[in-house]
C-alpha cells in the first residue's frame, strides 16, 4: 500500500472528529472539557518533572499527580453524567445530583491529597 | 385467578408494604441478636478472655492506644519484641482494628460509661458480626430482593465458617474485615448500578478502612478490577462503569497509601498493578466511546486501530521495563504460594508451617458451611439466568473465592460471604416458587402465565441476556425455556407446596442446630485456656498457660528475655510482659531460624547462641503428660526446617529421623534428636514422674527410656501443673572459667556426699556417671 493515502486518512479523520466535536457539543460541556485539558497538561508537566528531574519527595509527587488524575476522572464522570446523550444510562442521577457527587468526591480526594503531601 | 390457599383480598398495597418493612426491621434485629448471641459461647463456657495468639498482640496494642493516645501509638517503638532488634509497631501494623476499639472506648468514656478496654476488645467481633449481617442483607438485596437478603443475613449471622473467626474474644483483624469487605462490595455494586460517584467515593472510603484493617484488602484490590475487566470484555462498558470504577480507584488508591504499613505499595508492587491497568484501560475505552459518538464508524475504526496498538505496546513496554528496572516489585512469596501450593513448602517454610495456611480438607467445607455448600452452585447458576452486571460480580467472586478457599484454610473466610449470598438467592427462589399462592390457569394464554408465575417470567429475561454464549448454554440446559410449549406449567394444590416448604424448614432448622453445635464445641475454645471433661461430665479447666505466664510476670525481673518458639511470642508479651526473641509477626526469618537452631542443636552449640542473645529463660510447651497435641515436639520439625533454610550445613532434617525414617522420641530416637535442646527440655525429669514405671508420652504414644536427658546449661525454673509449659533458666558462665558441663559434673559429685532426697539423688548419680 502506498504510504500517502494511509497518512492522509487519519489526518482527515481527526479533522472530521474535531469538526463534529465543535458542532455537536454544548458550551457547558466544552467548559468542562477545557478544565479536563488543563488537568491533563498539569499532570503531564508533573510526570515529566518526576521522570526528568527528580522523584525525591515521592509522596508529594504522588499526591500532586493523584490530585490531577483524580480530579480529571471525577470531572470526566461529571461530564458523562450531565451529557444529555447519556440520559438513558443515568436514570437516577440528575445534573444537580451529579454535581453534588462531584463535589463530595473532590473534597474526599483532596482531604487525602493534603494529608499525603507531607 | 385460582389460588391454592385463600389469601386476604381486602388489604391495601400500602398496608402490605408497611407491614413488610416493619417485619424486615424486626427480622434484621433478631438476626443481629442471634449473630451476637451465638458468638458468646466462648464467654459463657470460659470467661471474657482474649483468645489464641495474634489477638494478644492486638489487645496489647489497643491497651497502648487506650492508655497513651493515638499519637503515642502511631509512633510506638516496641523494644521488647524481637529482642534485641525491637519492632516499629506503628509502621508495621494494620491499625484499623485498634483504632476502632480506641474510638469505641473513648466514645463510651465521653458518655460516662467507663467500660474496660478488654471487654470492648472481647465483644468487638460479635458486634461487628451483626453489622456484617446487615451489609450482607444490603448486598443480596441488590442481587435479588429483600427476602433473599434476609436469608443471606441469617446465614452469615450463624454460619460456622465466619463464626470460627469472630467469636467473642477472637480479637483479630478478620473480626471487622468481613463487614468492611461486604460493605465495600455493596457500595461498589450500588455505584455501578446507579453510575454514582458518591457511592464510588463511599466504596473508596470503606476500602481505605479495609486497607487499614486487614492485609486481605488485596482481595478487593483485585476483585473489583477483575469485575470491571470482565464487563468490558463482555461488551458491557457503560459510562456508569467508568464513573464507578474511576472514582473508586483514584480515591481508594490514594487513601490506601496513607496507611504506613502499605505506603507506596499500591504504585510499586505487582499485586496492585491489575487495578492500575484496568483504570488505564477504562480511560482509553471511555475516550474511544467519546470519539465514536462524534465520527463515522469507518474513520473510527482507523483511529481506534492506531490508538489501541500504540497504547497497548506502550503499556506493556512500560510495565516490563519498570519491573525489569525494579521500580515495580514482582509478586511476593505469599502470592506465589496461592498459585503453586507446593511453593511455600520449598522456599518459605515459615509460611507453610502455619496450620491455617494448609490446603483445606474437604470435610471442613461441610463443617463450616453445612447445607449452604450444596445450595451454593445452584445460586451461582441462578445468577446466570439474569446475568446483570452485579450477577457477574457474584459469579467471579464465587469462582475466585472457591479456588482460594481450596488452597488455604484461612481463606474459607472470604468464601463464606459469597456462599451465603448465592445460597440465599437459590433458597429464596425455591421459597418464592412454592409459597406463591397463585395456581396457573389451565386455559391461560402465554402472556397471562408470564404475569403470574415465576416460571413464565424467565424466558423474557433470558432474551435480554442473550449477549453471552454461556447464558445461552445455561438457558438451554434449564427446563424453563420449554415453558412456552405446554401452556400451563406450575404448582397445583397445597400438598406439593406443603412438602417442599416443610423440607425447606427442616433444612433450615438442621442448619441452625449444626451451627450452634459447631460454634459451641469447635470454635469457642480460647486455646489459652483448655477444657476437658471430668468423669462425671463436668468441665475441668486446664490453665497451664496463664499459670506459667503469671509465674514469669511475678518471679522474673522485668528485663528478663524469654526465648520460645515464635507461636508464643505474642502471648508472652501480652500476659507475662517480658521481652521475647521472636513472635507471631514473623518478619525476620533469620531471627526465627536462630531460635530454631538453638532449639534443635546440642547444648554446646545452643549455649553461645542463648548467651549472645541475652536469653534468661527458655520456655517450651510440652503435651506429653496430658496428651496435648499442639506442643513443641510436634512443631519441632518446622523449627528444624526453618533453621536448615539458613544453616544448611549445620542442621539437617534427616538427622532427626530414625534410619527407618520414623519420627521417634523413645529409645530409638536419633542422636541429633536426643541431643537437641528441645528434646532435653521437653523430657527433662519426665521419667521421674512415673516413679520407676514406664514413662509414656501420651501425644506420640511412645515409651521413653528410663534414664531421662540431662541438662548442663539450663536449670529447670518452673513447670506448670499439667507440665504443659516448662520454663528453664539459662546458667551464667561459670565463675571459675570452667565449661558448664564439667562444672556441673563437679557440683554433682560434691552434692552426692550431702544428704538429699533419695529419688533425686539416684537420678543425679545416674546422670553424673554417664
Amino acid at each position: 500500500m502506498p504510504p500517502k493515502p494511509a497518512a492522509s486518512e487519519p489526518t482527515s479523520a481527526v479533522h472530521t472528529l474535531w469538526k463534529a466535536y465543535n458542532e455537536n457539543t454544548s458550551d457547558r460541556l466544552k467548559f468542562i472539557d477545557a478544565f479536563l485539558v488543563f488537568l491533563m497538561l498539569s499532570g503531564i508537566v508533573q510526570f515529566a518533572y518526576c521522570v526528568l528531574v527528580t522523584t525525591f519527595p515521592y509522596n508529594a509527587f504522588l499526591s500532586g499527580f493523584a490530585s490531577t488524575v483524580g480530579q480529571f476522572v471525577l470531572t470526566a464522570s461529571l461530564r458523562s453524567q450531565v451529557n444529555p446523550d447519556n440520559k438513558n444510562e443515568f436514570k437516577d442521577v440528575s445534573p444537580e445530583r451529579a454535581f453534588a457527587d462531584f463535589a463530595v468526591g473532590s473534597i474526599v480526594l483532596h482531604f487525602f491529597v493534603f494529608n499525603w503531601l507531607g | 385467578m385460582p389460588q391454592a390457599i385463600p389469601l386476604p383480598s381486602d388489604l391495601s398495597p400500602a398496608t402490605v408494604a408497611n407491614t413488610a418493612s416493619l417485619l424486615r426491621i424486626i427480622a434484621l434485629s433478631l438476626i443481629s441478636g442471634a449473630a451476637i448471641a451465638s458468638r458468646l459461647f466462648a464467654v459463657i463456657n470460659f470467661e471474657s478472655i482474649i483468645h489464641e495468639f495474634d489477638p494478644w498482640f492486638n489487645y496489647r496494642a489497643t491497651r497502648v492506644l487506650a492508655s497513651k493516645g493515638f499519637y503515642e501509638f502511631w509512633n510506638w517503638f516496641d523494644p521488647t519484641a524481637w529482642y534485641p532488634l525491637g519492632r516499629v509497631v506503628g509502621g508495621t501494623v494494620y491499625p484499623g482494628l485498634m483504632a476502632t476499639s480506641g474510638v469505641i472506648y473513648y466514645g463510651l468514656r465521653a458518655l460516662n460509661l467507663p467500660v474496660d478496654i478488654r471487654n470492648i476488645c472481647v465483644l468487638l467481633a460479635p458486634g461487628f458480626s451483626a453489622l456484617t449481617a446487615w451489609a450482607t442483607y444490603m448486598f443480596t438485596k441488590e442481587m435479588k430482593d429483600e427476602s433473599a437478603g434476609l436469608l443471606a443475613a441469617a446465614f452469615i449471622g450463624i454460619v460456622p465458617g465466619y463464626i470460627s473467626r469472630s467469636v467473642a474474644g477472637s480479637y483479630d483483624n478478620e473480626a471487622i474485615a468481613i463487614f468492611l469487605l461486604m460493605f465495600t462490595f455493596f457500595c461498589w455494586i450500588k455505584a455501578l448500578k446507579l453510575g454514582s460517584a458518591l457511592f464510588g467515593t463511599v466504596a473508596a472510603v470503606f476500602y481505605f478502612y479495609m486497607v487499614a484493617a486487614w492485609g486481605g484488602y488485596v482481595f478487593i484490590t483485585n476483585m473489583i478490577p477483575l469485575h470491571a475487566l470482565v464487563l468490558i470484555l463482555m461488551g458491557r462498558f457503560t459510562s456508569r462503569l467508568y464513573v464507578a470504577y474511576s472514582s473508586w480507584y483514584v480515591i481508594g488508591t490514594l487513601a490506601s497509601m496513607q496507611v504506613p504499613f502499605v505506603g507506596f505499595q499500591p504504585v510499586s508492587t505487582s499485586e496492585h498493578m491489575a487495578a492500575l491497568g484496568v483504570f488505564g484501560l477504562l480511560q482509553i475505552v471511555a475516550f474511544t466511546q467519546l470519539v465514536r459518538s462524534h465520527v463515522s464508524s469507518k474513520q473510527f475504526q482507523d483511529i481506534l486501530f492506531v490508538a489501541l496498538v500504540s497504547a497497548g505496546v506502550l503499556g506493556v513496554a512500560a510495565f516490563v521495563g519498570l519491573t525489569y528496572k525494579g521500580t515495580i516489585a514482582p509478586w511476593t512469596g505469599r502470592f506465589y504460594s496461592l498459585w503453586d501450593t507446593g511453593y511455600a513448602k520449598k522456599y518459605i517454610p515459615i509460611i507453610a508451617s502455619v496450620s491455617e495456611h494448609q490446603p483445606t480438607a474437604w470435610p471442613s467445607f461441610f463443617m463450616d458451611l453445612q447445607f449452604l455448600i450444596f445450595l451454593f452452585p445452584a445460586g451461582v447458576i441462578m445468577c446466570f439466568h439474569q446475568l446483570r452486571d452485579e450477577h457477574v460480580f457474584v459469579i467471579i467472586y464465587a469462582v475466585m473465592a472457591s479456588y482460594f478457599a481450596g488452597v488455604m484454610v484461612r481463606l474459607m473466610l472470604t468464601l463464606t460471604p459469597v456462599v451465603c449470598v448465592a445460597a440465599a438467592v437459590a433458597f429464596s427462589s425455591l421459597l418464592d416458587t412454592y409459597l406463591d399462592a397463585h395456581e396457573p390457569e389451565p386455559e391461560a394464554s402465554a402472556t397471562d402465565s408470564a404475569a403470574s408465575v415465576d416460571t413464565g417470567k424467565k424466558p423474557k429475561k433470558e432474551k435480554a441476556a442473550t449477549g453471552s454464549a454461556l447464558a445461552d448454554l445455561v438457558a438451554a440446559a434449564t427446563p424453563t425455556k420449554k415453558g412456552d410449549a405446554p401452556k400451563f406449567k406450575g404448582v397445583y394444590g397445597t400438598d406439593t407446596r406443603f412438602m417442599i416448604v416443610m423440607n425447606a424448614i427442616a433444612m433450615l432448622s438442621f442448619f441452625v442446630f449444626h451451627c450452634t453445635w459447631a460454634t459451641a464445641n469447635a470454635y469457642s475454645s480460647p486455646s489459652v485456656v483448655l477444657a476437658s471433661q471430668n468423669q462425671d461430665g463436668s468441665q475441668h479447666i486446664i490453665d497451664d498457660f496463664r499459670e506459667a505466664y503469671y509465674w514469669l510476670r511475678q518471679n522474673t525481673p522485668e528485663t528478663a528475655v524469654v526465648m520460645s518458639w515464635w507461636d508464643y511470642g505474642y502471648q508472652i508479651a501480652g500476659m507475662a510482659d517480658r521481652p521475647t526473641l521472636v513472635d507471631n509477626n514473623t518478619w525476620n526469618n533469620t531471627h526465627i531460624a536462630t531460635v530454631g537452631k538453638a532449639m534443635s542443636s546440642s547444648e554446646e552449640v545452643a549455649y553461645p547462641i542463648l548467651r549472645k542473645h541475652d536469653v534468661d529463660y527458655v520456655l517450651v510447651i510440652f503435651g506429653g503428660l496430658l496428651g496435648y497435641s499442639g506442643d513443641d515436639i510436634n512443631k519441632f520439625l518446622w523449627m528444624v526446617r526453618i533453621a536448615q533454610g539458613v544453616w544448611p550445613e549445620e542442621i539437617q532434617e534427616p538427622n532427626y529421623f530414625t534410619p527407618q525414617g520414623e519420627y521417634r522420641v523413645d529409645s530409638m530416637a536419633s542422636n541429633a534428636m536426643k541431643n537437641s535442646l528441645m528434646y532435653k527440655m521437653s523430657y527433662y525429669r519426665f521419667s521421674e514422674l512415673f516413679g520407676g514405671g514406664q514413662a509414656v508420652d501420651r501425644v506420640r504414644n511412645q515409651q521413653l527410656p528410663k534414664e531421662g536427658p540431662t541438662l548442663d546449661v539450663l536449670d529447670e525454673a518452673y513447670t506448670t501443673e499439667n507440665w504443659i509449659v516448662r520454663i528453664y533458666q539459662v546458667r551464667k558462665e561459670d565463675l571459675l572459667g570452667r565449661d558448664l558441663k564439667s562444672a556441673n559434673a563437679f557440683a554433682k559429685g560434691k552434692k552426692r556426699k550431702r544428704s538429699k532426697p533419695a529419688s533425686r539423688r539416684r537420678a543425679l548419680s545416674a546422670a553424673a556417671s554417664t
